[in-house]
C-alpha cells in the first residue's frame, strides 16, 4: 500500500513540475514591484498594441491589462477587494456604478495633467473630476430600421411615447434591465423621462407588444432586421454610433432616435492602495492622450471626451450623438437599483 | 504487509486523497465560504429574512423542475445514442460521436444566438413557439448536456460483458427483456452518475435560462448573479448560495442511494454491425443528430456569408488582428488549447485518484460514509454558483487570485466531477476478488492496479479525458469571473466579436465559432484514436 502511495506521488510531483504549458503563459506576472503598472477593466478594453508599446516607451513602465466581467462585475470587485486592490488604476466603472465605487472608497484622489477640452463636461456630478476621469462616452438609444419602414411605407417612430402606439406593435426589441448595460440604460432613460409612471410606461411597452431578450448582441443580432441575423424587429435598443455601421452603398440603413438616448460615460481612476502610485497616474494621464482618444471609436466603439479627437469617416457621417439625453443623477441610481430593478423584473416576468 | 492492514489501509488511501482534498480546501471550500460568510457581517437574521421571500421559492421552484426535465430529456435521449455510436459499428460513428461534444464546448452566447435564430419568431422553427418559453429552457439545456450521458454511458456500456445479455437471449428473452433485466441493472451506476452530472449542469446553467426564457425565468443561479455581479447585495446571494449548496447535498445524497455499484464482469466488446431490429434506435439517434446539428449548421452557414453573398472573407479576417480582434485567432485557439491541456491533465490526476478511493470496499459502515462524504465533496463544484466561486477567488486568494494558473485550475475542478462520475462507475464494477487474486498470486498493489484496473479504466479514461478538454475549451463558469492577463483564449475573442456592431464583426465571430467547434472535433478524434483495443485483452 505504502509502495503505491508511493508511485502515486512520484508521478503527481513528474506531472505538476513537467507538463505544465500553461508556465509558459506566465510573463512573471506574479512578481510584484513598481517596474510595471497594472489596469484592471472589463471585457471590452481594448488597447491597440502600438499605443500599449507607446505607452511603455515614455512612462518606463509595463503595462499588465486584467480584464473579466462587464462594468458592473468590475465595480463590485473593486469594492470587495479595495483594501487589497488588484490593481493600480480601474478603467470602465461607468456613471451607473460610480457612485457605489466612490462611496466604498475605491478611488484615491487624482488630478491629471492635460485633460483635453471638453471633457470637464463629463465629470461625474458630485465628484467633479477629483477621483474619477471621464474617458469615453457613448449613448443609448433606440435605433431603427429606415429600410425597413421605407418599404413598408411607414414613418419611424421618433420618441419614447411613439413606441407604445398601435402602429408598432410587435415591433420593438430591447436587451433586459438585469441583464445588460445598455438595457439596464434604456430604463433608466424611461425613469428619467416618466419618473413615478415609469412602470405604466412599460406597461404600455410590454402589452404593445416590445420584446425583451438576454443581451444587446441577442437583440441586434438575433430580432433586429439589420443586425446580420434574419430578424423580424426593425425597432432595436441600441448605441448612437451603431448606425455606422450598417453603411451599404454610401448611406445608413439604420438611424438613432436621439430623443431617446441615456448617455454612459466610463471613468478611469486611480486606486485606493495602489502598489504603483505614479505609474497609475501616468496611466490615466496617457488614456486622455490625443492618441488613445483617437483610437477610442475603432478599439472600443465609444465616443472620445476629447472635443477636437479626430473621428473615423463614417462615425462623423452616420454617428450623430444627442443633444439633449436623458440623465439620472447617479446618486439617484445608487439609492434606488435595487428597487428599480425589482419592480422592472416583476413586470417583465408577469 | 498483512498484519498492518487494519492501520495501513485507511492511511494509504488518506495520502492518496491527501492531494484532491488539498486542491478542493483551497480552490473551492475557502473562496466560497469567504464569499458566503460576507453575506453573514450582519447576523444571519437578513440573510433568513431572503429564504422567505416568495420570489425566493418561485425561482428556487422553477429551477428544481427545469432541470430535472432537462435531465429525464437528456438520459431519454442519450440513451440510444450511447447505444448506437459505442455499440453499432457504422461508418462515421467516430466523427458523429467527436462532435456530439461540439455545443458542449461552444460559448453559449453563440450557442444562444444560434439557437433563437432557429427557433425565435422569424426563425426557421418559429412554428414551434418555443422562444421565450420554459420549454425553450429544457430544450437549451438538454441540447447542451445529452453528450454527457451519451458519453458517460457509452464508455459504461462497450465495456459490459455481452455474454450475461446473450445468454438471457439464448433462453429466449425478448430484446427489451434483455435490456431491462440484464444491461439496465449493469448500467444503473453510469446512468445514475450522468444524470447527476447534468442535472447539476442545468440547476447552475445560467446562459441557456437567461438566453432561450428572455428574463421571464429565473433560477437560482441567474439571480445570484445578478445580486452579487449588479446590485451587491451579498446576503441575498448568501442566502442563495446557501440554499443552492443544500439543494445539491440532498441531491448527491440521493444519487449516491440509487447508484451503489454492483460488479459487473467487463470485456472489450467488438462493435457489431447494425441490425433490422436497432432501427428505432437508429432513429432516435438520427432524430438527436438533426437536433445538434441544427444550430450548428445555422452557424456554419452564418460564417460563410457575407452581405448577402457566399464567402471567405470572415475566416480571411480572422488571420489579421483587426479593431475588435485583439490577437489573430489562431494565437487564440493555441492559448485555448494550452490551457486546455493543463486543466485535462490537473483533472485527471485529482479525478483518478479520487476515483480509486471512493471505489475501494470499504470495511465497515463508518469507512464506507466517509467514502461517500468523499466522493460527494467532490461533486460540489459543479453545483455551486461560478459567480459566487469566482468572486470568492478574488477575496480570498491573495496574491494567488491573479496567477495565470488559476484558470485551468478552475477548469480542472469543474471537469473533476465529469472524471470521477466516469472513471468510478466503471472502477466500482472491478470484482475486487480480481485484485485479490493477483495479490495471491504475487502481484503489488502497483501492478494489481495496472493489470486488474488500468485495462477496463483505459477507455473511460480517455472518455473523461475529452471531457475535461471539452469543459476547459468552452471555458464557461467561474473562469468568466477570473480576471486575465493579454492572452485571451478563443471563447473570450467570440464573446468580444459577438458584442460589437458591424456585419463583420458578426460573421467573424461565426467564423471563430466553427474554428472552435472544428478544433474540438478534431482533437476528440485524436483521442478516440489513442483507444488501443489490444490493451484489453488479457
Amino acid at each position: 500500500m505504502r509502495k503505491r502511495a508511493l508511485a502515486i506521488s512520484i508521478i503527481t510531483t513528474l506531472a505538476l513540475t513537467s507538463c505544465s504549458l500553461g508556465s509558459g503563459s506566465d510573463d512573471g506576472a506574479a512578481g510584484g514591484g513598481s517596474d510595471r503598472v497594472v489596469l484592471v477593466t472589463h471585457d471590452s478594453f481594448n488597447l491597440p498594441k502600438e499605443l500599449k508599446t507607446e505607452f511603455e516607451k515614455d512612462s518606463g513602465f509595463r503595462l499588465v491589462v486584467r480584464q473579466s466581467g462587464d462594468a458592473g462585475a468590475l465595480t463590485n470587485k473593486l469594492v470587495l477587494t479595495k483594501d487589497d486592490p488588484t490593481g493600480d488604476v480601474a478603467f470602465g466603472v461607468d456613471n451607473t456604478f460610480a457612485s457605489r465605487a466612490l462611496k466604498a472608497g475605491v478611488f484615491a484622489d487624482n488630478t491629471p495633467t492635460g485633460v483635453p477640452a471638453g471633457a470637464e463636461a463629463f465629470d461625474l456630478p458630485g465628484d467633479g473630476g477629483a477621483r474619477l476621469t471621464p474617458v469615453d462616452d457613448g449613448n443609448v438609444c433606440v435605433n431603427v430600421d429606415t429600410t425597413w419602414f421605407a418599404a413598408h411605407h411607414m414613418t419611424p417612430p421618433a420618441t419614447l411615447d411613439d413606441l407604445t402606439r398601435p402602429a408598432y406593435k410587435d415591433l420593438f426589441v430591447t436587451p433586459g434591465a438585469t441583464t445588460s448595460s445598455p438595457g439596464l440604460a434604456f430604463l433608466l432613460a424611461t425613469i428619467a423621462k416618466y419618473g413615478d409612471g415609469w412602470t405604466d410606461y412599460w406597461t404600455r411597452l410590454l402589452a404593445n407588444g416590445a420584446k425583451v431578450v438576454d443581451g444587446w448582441e441577442d437583440a441586434y443580432t438575433v430580432d433586429f432586421t439589420q443586425g446580420g441575423g434574419n430578424g423580424s424587429r426593425p425597432i432595436v435598443l441600441s448605441y448612437d454610433s451603431s448606425p455606422a455601421f450598417t453603411v451599404a452603398d454610401g448611406t445608413s440603413t439604420t438611424k438613432a432616435l436621439l430623443d431617446t438616448c441615456f448617455t454612459q460615460v466610463e471613468y478611469a481612476g486611480v486606486l485606493a492602495g495602489a502598489k504603483n502610485e505614479k505609474g497609475a497616474r501616468a496611466l490615466v494621464d496617457f488614456l486622455l492622450s490625443k492618441d488613445v482618444q483617437a483610437a477610442l471609436p475603432d478599439a472600443m466603439y465609444v465616443f472620445p471626451v476629447a472635443q477636437d479627437a479626430p473621428l473615423p469617416a463614417d462615425w462623423s457621417k452616420f454617428a450623430v450623438q444627442p443633444t439633449k439625453p436623458w440623465t439620472v443623477s447617479p446618486e439617484d441610481i445608487d439609492a434606488h437599483r435595487d428597487e428599480w430593478l425589482r419592480t422592472w423584473s416583476d413586470l417583465v416576468s408577469r | 504487509m498483512t498484519t498492518a492492514r487494519p492501520v495501513g489501509r485507511p492511511l494509504a488511501l488518506l495520502a492518496l486523497g491527501a492531494l484532491p482534498l488539498a486542491v478542493m480546501a483551497v480552490f473551492f471550500v475557502l473562496p466560497v465560504s469567504g464569499m458566503v460568510s460576507r453575506g453573514f457581517s450582519d447576523g444571519a437574521g437578513p440573510v433568513l429574512d431572503v429564504l422567505g421571500r416568495p420570489r425566493v421559492h418561485r425561482v428556487l421552484w422553477f429551477t428544481v423542475w427545469s432541470a430535472a426535465a432537462a435531465t429525464a430529456v437528456s438520459v431519454a435521449l442519450g440513451l440510444p445514442a450511447a447505444f448506437a455510436l459505442h455499440l453499432l459499428s457504422w461508418p462515421g460513428r467516430r466523427v458523429v460521436r467527436a462532435a456530439l461534444l461540439v455545443p458542449f464546448v461552444l460559448p453559449t452566447v453563440v450557442v444562444g444566438v444560434a439557437f433563437r435564430q432557429l427557433l425565435g419568431e422569424s426563425g426557421p422553427l418559429g412554428f414551434l413557439g418555443l422562444d421565450g418559453t420554459a420549454a425553450g429552457i429544457v430544450a437549451g439545456l438538454a441540447f447542451f448536456n445529452v453528450a454527457v450521458v451519451i458519453r458517460t454511458v457509452g464508455a459504461a456500456w462497450e465495456s459490459l460483458d455481452p455474454r450475461a445479455g446473450e445468454a438471457a437471449a439464448a433462453l429466449g428473452a425478448a430484446p427489451l427483456t434483455v435490456f431491462r433485466t440484464v444491461t439496465l441493472p449493469a448500467l444503473r451506476p453510469a446512468i445514475v452518475s450522468s444524470a447527476t452530472v447534468v442535472f447539476l449542469f442545468c440547476a447552475t446553467g445560467f446562459g441557456v435560462v437567461l438566453t432561450m426564457g428572455g428574463l421571464r425565468y429565473s433560477s437560482v443561479e441567474t439571480e445570484i448573479y445578478l445580486l452579487t455581479t449588479n446590485l451587491l447585495d451579498l446576503q441575498a446571494a448568501a442566502a442563495l448560495s446557501i440554499l443552492q449548496l443544500v439543494v445539491v447535498t440532498v441531491l448527491l445524497a440521493l444519487a449516491a442511494r440509487v447508484r451503489v455499484a454492483t460488479a459487473v464482469r467487463r470485456t472489450v466488446s467488438r462493435p457489431r454491425r447494425p441490425r433490422r431490429g436497432d432501427a428505432p434506435v437508429l432513429a432516435a439517434t438520427g432524430l438527436l443528430l438533426a437536433m445538434v446539428a441544427a444550430p450548428i449548421a445555422t452557424l456554419v452557414v452564418g460564417s460563410l456569408r457575407h452581405e448577402g453573398h457566399w464567402t471567405t472573407a470572415n475566416y480571411r479576417a480572422l488571420g489579421t488582428p483587426g479593431t475588435a480582434l485583439l490577437v489573430p485567432v489562431t494565437d487564440a485557439l493555441v492559448t485555448s488549447l494550452r490551457t486546455a491541456v493543463d486543466a485535462t491533465w490537473m483533472s485527471l490526476l485529482l479525478g483518478g485518484l479520487v476515483s480509486v478511493v471512493v471505489t475501494r470496499r470499504s470495511h465497515g459502515r463508518a469507512e464506507r460514509r466517509l467514502r461517500a462524504t468523499f466522493d460527494g465533496l467532490f461533486m460540489l463544484p459543479l453545483g455551486v454558483s461560478a459567480v459566487t466561486l469566482g468572486f470568492g477567488f478574488l477575496i480570498t486568494l491573495g496574491s494567488f487570485r491573479d496567477d495565470p494558473l488559476l484558470v485551468p485550475i478552475a477548469q480542472a475542478l469543474v471537469a473533476l466531477p465529469l472524471v470521477v462520475r466516469t472513471l468510478a462507475p466503471v472502477l466500482g464494477g472491478v470484482d475486487d476478488r480480481l485484485r485479490q487474486a493477483a495479490a495471491s498470486l504475487g502481484a503489488g498493489p502497483l501492478r494489481q492496479f495496472l493489470t486488474v484496473d488500468l485495462p477496463v479504466v483505459w477507455k473511460p479514461l480517455l472518455a473523461a479525458a475529452g471531457f475535461a478538454f471539452a469543459v476547459s475549451l468552452g471555458e464557461f463558469g467561474a473562469t468568466s469571473f477570473l480576471a486575465r492577463d493579454e492572452h485571451p483564449t478563443l471563447p473570450v475573442v467570440i464573446f468580444r466579436l459577438i458584442g460589437h456592431p458591424g456585419a463583420m464583426n458578426y460573421g467573424m465571430a461565426l467564423a471563430a465559432s466553427v474554428v472552435l467547434a472544428a478544433a474540438t472535433t478534431v482533437v476528440m478524434l485524436l483521442v478516440e484514436r489513442l483507444r488501443v483495443p489490444s490493451i484489453g485483452s488479457f
